[in-house]
């Protein structure tokens, strides 16, 4: 790996090789490879995922709060992109063809395709010149707060525009994908003899076409929901989110590598386990996948 | 094959094509941008390296169409220039991705059996771990080139098109005609090059249409987040500077709004393409 991280930590020239000596044996980078990875993995089993590099305190204690804010800015947006994008997506496969879901569609695709990033950047070009939002981090900087209120509308306020940036660059996928299913399934001869047969309209929706149009969508939720502790990279960066997608990126920049170490493997593990959570669903969901 | 039957072919393909309005609107737009990039040199008022310490941050005006960044370079002719590095990367690293997604669908589910297992279990992997966060650490570890980016997004980002050529492939090797060409004697490498891998093309195109989009996506992301080559000129290396030096929190609007923009369009552009390849090949989405 390249980067020294002691080289990185201690930006000094006057460094003796025995001060460099020492600091390695303290951060036990002096051991063999394989014998690191050992312990690594043995106190990662343990909840412990050593000390961080940068901002010498342990990984847990760093990492606790930043995915809690991650989550508080991701896992509602993410809730609200699904939601919108089912909705919308109903509406677009119903009225297939007209116009309706041709500009349902065209602006989903729109959506899809916008950078996170410069999106971010446009709301905050917007707040300079007109909404006058706070547009970087979750508090202002140096306030002090008489009453636990006053935070949250600060926090608030600071909320909005990532927010709405998560949700925005969401909702488009959720919104094809539904409609791609649902147009799929409203094809199928079992939807023709359910009309035969004097279904009414909503019925027919509700009982014969959306729980089949779910099942695509239930792999995709799970998949986005696994990923809400990977935090946001782009949003957090663009509005300095506090959360973990930041947190990666400056550990990055600082190669501070237990942060690296520990946010991963808090981000595989929740996606290990939303994926699980998923397929589970699936079996009661499609009992056809039982059989198998 | 003989080629009067592949022009045929390509015919007929295009007569069914240019029915699809949302795809010619996309294929416009992509050949607007090849187009500009290659002409890039002609367009371009000024030279995009060329600084000028006398106009730092001007707005737009009769002179520079979009204004100035911090250090006076022309946006306008910056612009132009970054559209090739977009395409460059978002065709070469969605052929690297499509190359490994095809081989290891078509392997995969040719073969079924542990080598199914295996590489399936790595796919998984690649399809459900945060691909931009791969991605970042990836390419900071390897350090900033072009080269680097295309390996990057290419390696992390065929596992969506090798499902989809599995399952296709699941069902093409019980048809007939592979049958046939065994009982004949056809050799495994054979009947996947020849017979299997030409029917999985069609699916393969739309799904390159929407890799190329990605590959965009990603390549403009790395460089605004710095772990990309920030020295060349591409639209995200405007939008890193712009974000980098400050230009944007004092509400330099016109050197940040068009490179994204541009984006924006591109990749717009392929998934344009991308959604009208589904449509004809999948009958049942096709709007009546």
């Amino acid at each position: 790996m390249p980067g020294n991280p002691i080289e990185l930590l201690f930006r000094s020239p006057r460094l003796t090789q025995e001060q460099i000596n020492t600091l390695e044996r303290a951060f036990g980078l002096d051991k063999p490879l394989y014998e690191q990875f050992i312990i690594y993995v043995v106190n990662s089993l343990q909840g412990n995922f050593g000390i961080s590099f940068f901002y010498r305190v342990p990984v847990v204690n760093i990492l606790i709060p930043r995915l809690i804010n991650s989550i508080i800015l991701v896992l509602p947006s993410t809730l609200l992109a699904i939601i919108l994008g089912i909705v919308t997506g109903m509406i677009a496969a119903w009225k297939r063809g007209g116009k309706i879901d041709v500009s349902i569609l065209v602006t989903a695709m729109g959506l899809y395709s916008l950078p996170t990033f410069w999106l971010g950047g446009l709301l905050i070009l917007f707040s300079i010149y007109y909404l006058r939002l706070p547009i970087a981090g979750m508090t202002t900087y140096g306030m002090t707060y008489s009453n636990f209120f006053v935070y949250l509308s600060d926090v608030l306020m600071h909320y909005i525009l990532p927010f709405i940036t998560l949700t925005l660059v969401l909702y488009g996928e959720f919104t094809i994908i539904m409609r791609n299913s649902l147009i799929d399934v409203l094809t199928e001869d079992y939807i023709r003899t359910a009309k035969a047969k004097g279904v009414t309209t909503s019925r027919l929706l509700r009982m014969h076409a959306l729980p089949n149009a779910m099942l695509p969508m239930m792999s995709i939720i799970a998949i986005n929901i696994g990923l809400v502790v990977a935090g946001a990279v782009l949003t957090e960066t663009v509005f300095s989110w506090p959360g973990i997608g930041r947190l990666i990126y400056d550990a990055i920049l600082n190669r501070d590598y237990p942060i690296l170490q520990g946010a991963f493997f808090v981000i595989t593990v929740s996606v290990v386990i939303a994926n699980l959570i998923a397929d589970i669903l699936y079996g009661y969901l499609d009992p056809r996948v039982k059989h198998e | 094959m003989n080629f009067n039957l592949k022009l045929q072919e390509l015919k007929r393909f295009w007569e069914i094509y240019k029915s699809n309005k949302l795809g010619v609107i996309g294929l416009c737009i992509i050949l607007f941008f090849i187009l500009l990039s290659l002409l890039a040199p002609y367009i371009a008022p000024y030279d995009p390296d060329k600084t000028n310490p006398m106009e730092y941050l001007t707005p737009p005006n009769g002179k520079h169409w979009l204004g100035t960044n911090e250090v006076g370079q022309d946006l306008f002719s910056l612009n132009i220039y970054g559209a090739r590095i977009s395409l460059i990367v978002g065709f070469l690293a969605a052929g690297v991705a499509i190359t490994i997604g095809v081989i290891v669908g078509l392997v995969s589910g040719y073969f079924g059996g542990w080598i199914d297992e295996i590489l399936m279990r790595i796919t998984d992997f690649f399809l459900v771990v945060p691909a931009l966060v791969l991605m970042i650490i990836v390419a900071a570890l390897l350090g900033p080139s072009l080269i680097n980016v295309i390996i990057v997004i290419g390696v992390l980002s065929w596992s969506s098109t090798a499902r989809i050529v599995r399952s296709m492939v699941l069902s093409i090797k019980e048809w007939p005609f592979v049958e046939a060409a065994r009982a004949v004697g056809g050799g495994d490498f054979y009947i996947i090059f020849r017979h299997i891998l030409p029917n999985t093309m069609p699916v393969v195109y739309a799904n390159a249409a929407l890799a190329i989009s990605n590959a965009i996506f990603s390549q403009a992301a790395l460089v605004f987040l710095g772990v990309g080559n920030v020295s060349d000129i591409s639209w995200g290396s405007i939008l890193h500077y712009a974000f980098a030096s400050g230009a944007l929190s004092i509400g330099a609007w016109w050197y940040f709004v068009p490179p994204g923009l541009f984006i924006l369009l591109l990749i717009y552009g392929f998934i344009l393409i991308g959604y009208s390849l589904e449509e004809i090949l999948n009958p049942r989405l096709r709007r009546m």
